[in-house]
């Protein structure tokens, strides 16, 4: 599903060049559920959000459903990611001004779709993560866990093939934690998304399929 | 899509109140005054009362001669328009008025200020004032130099006060008493050519009209074709008249006094070199930029800062399928909805403001109105206005890095 061959990632400035990812490559199956982990700064973000095609890769290919992405334009990119990945951050960035169900309804914007498409879709989404409750409720009015089963909600709404998660419980307690990780083992089990997830948490990474570790750019297992 | 973008355009202007308010004081103050500029020149120019066959006229206001060392340029004699103007064959109608004057009358021990002007009998026909009561003065009282006299709805009020008619009673003005003939509609003082409080027969004149033969004097004329497809035809022939005058003077060497429509007439500069509507076009353009130039820098300054408190909004919306193309698109409408939010209440301002210029009659009976014309240049300003303002911040967000942008939060 997603296959990284030898991706380095550079950072540079006028003075310093920082080695963030050296010669990773990896192999992540249809359905799978990887978790990636290692120290603060090791690169587990970047590798992430390379695989997210938010950022480019210094070297290196990737190819994504056997689609070659390093060359595709800013559009093509958007309507790509659109369409095959779903994100969840640890800090949930979800849009305040919004209403949970405007939050959700979010990717769908910007597919062809109508606006009674986008809310059956974004209220669907939102049974599945258990906030049927919440549809007209205000980012600032959820907890913690609630805000980040929304952030599941965008994430799945227009129901991506991967989604990929940096440390979804990162910022919540461990009650909350277990609950955000039984809904994304739930949806990887049922609707076989592939979910790619970075994680602090050993109790976390032991229940996905296969763990991966990074060391100071490089992959140690 | 729109909906989402009116509600989260919504919400950051609630959000952050004092920027709001500062935007939508820039926006709807410089919409009040390109309003009120607007009303101005739409009165000026496209308002053809009194004399409302613009289409087949010609107008004469001014006459310059120049030669190496000296210029002289003023409005014509009477003497000119009577001898050489009257006799071209394409008008069919000329109108001859002098320029307007001042004088002060009393009434009950009340200083009034009059303005007067002398006219022909042609002028009523090649004009087209409403006359409220009363008709113009006559040929026959003209050439019998009788004191008649006809006024404006103002002054009969100022002079008179309140009372139903006026025709046949007395008005006095420098020192002569004119009997009142005829009562019409205010003309707007802007319209130099034709304003006046009380129009006269120009043989009353004290000063002897027919004794100046020289080419200048006080006097403005009107050249009336049969139909709008002759004007051509008059301006040709002027132009031949004028190009076989003498010069008035050995020290002259080039004469110049066109015949023109009326805009080109009304900022007519007396010099061929030097276009008056060059000129107009000129200064309205420095003054609409520098009026719109503070306000669209202050706006572009605050939606800088506005856009790049949300680079976590922008990050996710490119995360989840925003190209920078759609959020370049996203910045500009919600631009333009705080800026049409600026036209309403500028519009509003602008009718406030144009009703209290009109009570306080800054400019004698020029009554200011917000038409279609108005409305539509202040429109197209409010659109000019919010594009300017948010394309160059929306794009600078646009190139922002994803992960940058996500980070900022």
């Amino acid at each position: 599903m997603i296959r990284l061959q030898d991706i380095e990632k550079v950072y540079r400035t006028d003075t310093v060049e920082t080695l963030a990812l050296s010669s990773i490559s990896l192999d992540i199956a249809k359905g799978e559920f990887l978790s990636i982990m290692g120290p603060s700064g090791c690169g587990k973000s970047t590798l992430l959000n390379i695989m997210g095609l938010l950022d480019a890769p210094t070297k290196g290919d990737i190819r994504i459903d056997d689609q070659k992405t390093v060359r595709l334009s800013d559009k093509q990119l958007a309507q790509f990611r659109n369409k095959k990945l779903g994100f969840i951050f640890q800090s949930y960035h979800l849009i305040n001004d919004l209403k949970v169900l405007d939050n959700v309804e979010l990717p769908m914007l910007y597919r062809s779709s109508t606006a009674k498409e986008r809310t059956q879709l974004a209220t669907e989404a939102l049974r599945k993560v258990g906030l049927s409750n919440r549809v007209k409720h205000f980012p600032a009015q959820l907890s913690g866990g609630q805000k980040q089963r929304v952030a599941i909600a965008r994430a799945i709404v227009g129901k991506p093939e991967i989604i990929l998660a940096d440390e979804p419980t990162g910022n919540l307690d461990s009650a909350m934690g277990n609950e955000i990780m039984d809904i994304l083992l739930q949806l990887n089990k049922t609707e076989g998304t592939t979910i790619v997830m970075v994680t602090h948490d050993e109790n976390m990474a032991r229940k996905t399929h296969r763990l991966v570790r990074l060391f100071d750019g490089s992959q140690v297992q | 899509m729109l909906k989402n973008y009116f509600k989260i355009a919504i919400a950051v202007f609630k959000r952050r109140k004092f920027f709001t308010f500062i935007s939508l004081f820039g926006i709807s103050f410089t919409l009040t005054i390109l309003i009120v500029l607007t009303a101005f020149i739409d009165k000026v120019i496209n308002d053809n009362y009194p004399d409302r066959k613009r289409d087949r006229s010609l107008y004469v206001n001014k006459m310059t001669e120049r030669g190496d060392q000296s210029y002289n340029g003023e409005a014509l004699s009477f003497y000119f328009l009577d001898h050489y103007v009257r006799r071209l064959k394409t008008p069919v109608k000329l109108a001859v008025s002098s320029d307007y004057r001042g004088t002060n009358t009393y009434v009950n021990n009340k200083k009034i200020s009059i303005s007067y002007k002398y006219t022909n009998a042609d002028y009523w026909d090649v004009t087209e004032y409403d006359f409220l009561e009363g008709k113009p003065f006559t040929k026959q009282q003209i050439a019998n130099a009788e004191r008649v006299a006809v006024i404006s709805a103002d002054i009969k009020r100022a002079y008179f006060g309140d009372v139903p008619s006026v025709v046949g009673k007395y008005i006095e003005a420098d020192n002569v008493q004119y009997r009142v003939c005829g009562v019409v509609k205010n003309v707007p003082v802007t319209l130099y050519m034709l304003y006046s409080d009380i129009y006269l027969p120009y043989t009353v004149s004290k000063t002897d009209y027919s004794s100046n033969t020289g080419y200048r004097g006080g006097y403005y004329g009107i050249l009336l074709a049969a139909s709008s497809a002759d004007v051509p035809k008059m301006k040709k022939e002027f132009e031949q008249m004028v190009k076989k005058l003498p010069m008035s003077s050995k020290e002259y060497n080039k004469i110049y006094c066109p015949a023109e429509t009326f805009i080109p007439a009304y900022l007519n500069t007396g010099n061929e070199d030097k276009s008056g509507l060059v000129y107009a076009l000129t200064a309205i353009a420095i003054f609409v930029l520098l009026v719109m130039l503070l306000p669209t820098l202050n706006l572009i300054n605050i939606n800088i800062t506005r856009i790049m408190e949300r680079s976590s909004e922008i990050g996710v919306r490119k995360a989840f399928g925003a190209s920078s193309q759609t959020l370049v698109y996203q910045f500009i409408v919600e631009n333009i909805i705080l800026t049409i939010l600026g036209c309403l209440i500028g519009i509003i301002l602008s009718l406030i403001v144009l009703k209290v210029l009109n009570n306080a009659s800054l400019i004698p009976n020029l009554e200011l109105t917000l038409n279609f014309t108005v409305l539509s240049v202040g429109l197209l300003t409010c659109l000019i206005f919010g594009l300017l303002s948010g394309v160059y911040p929306a794009w600078r967000m646009s190139r922002l890095n994803v992960v940058d942008a996500l980070k900022a939060q």
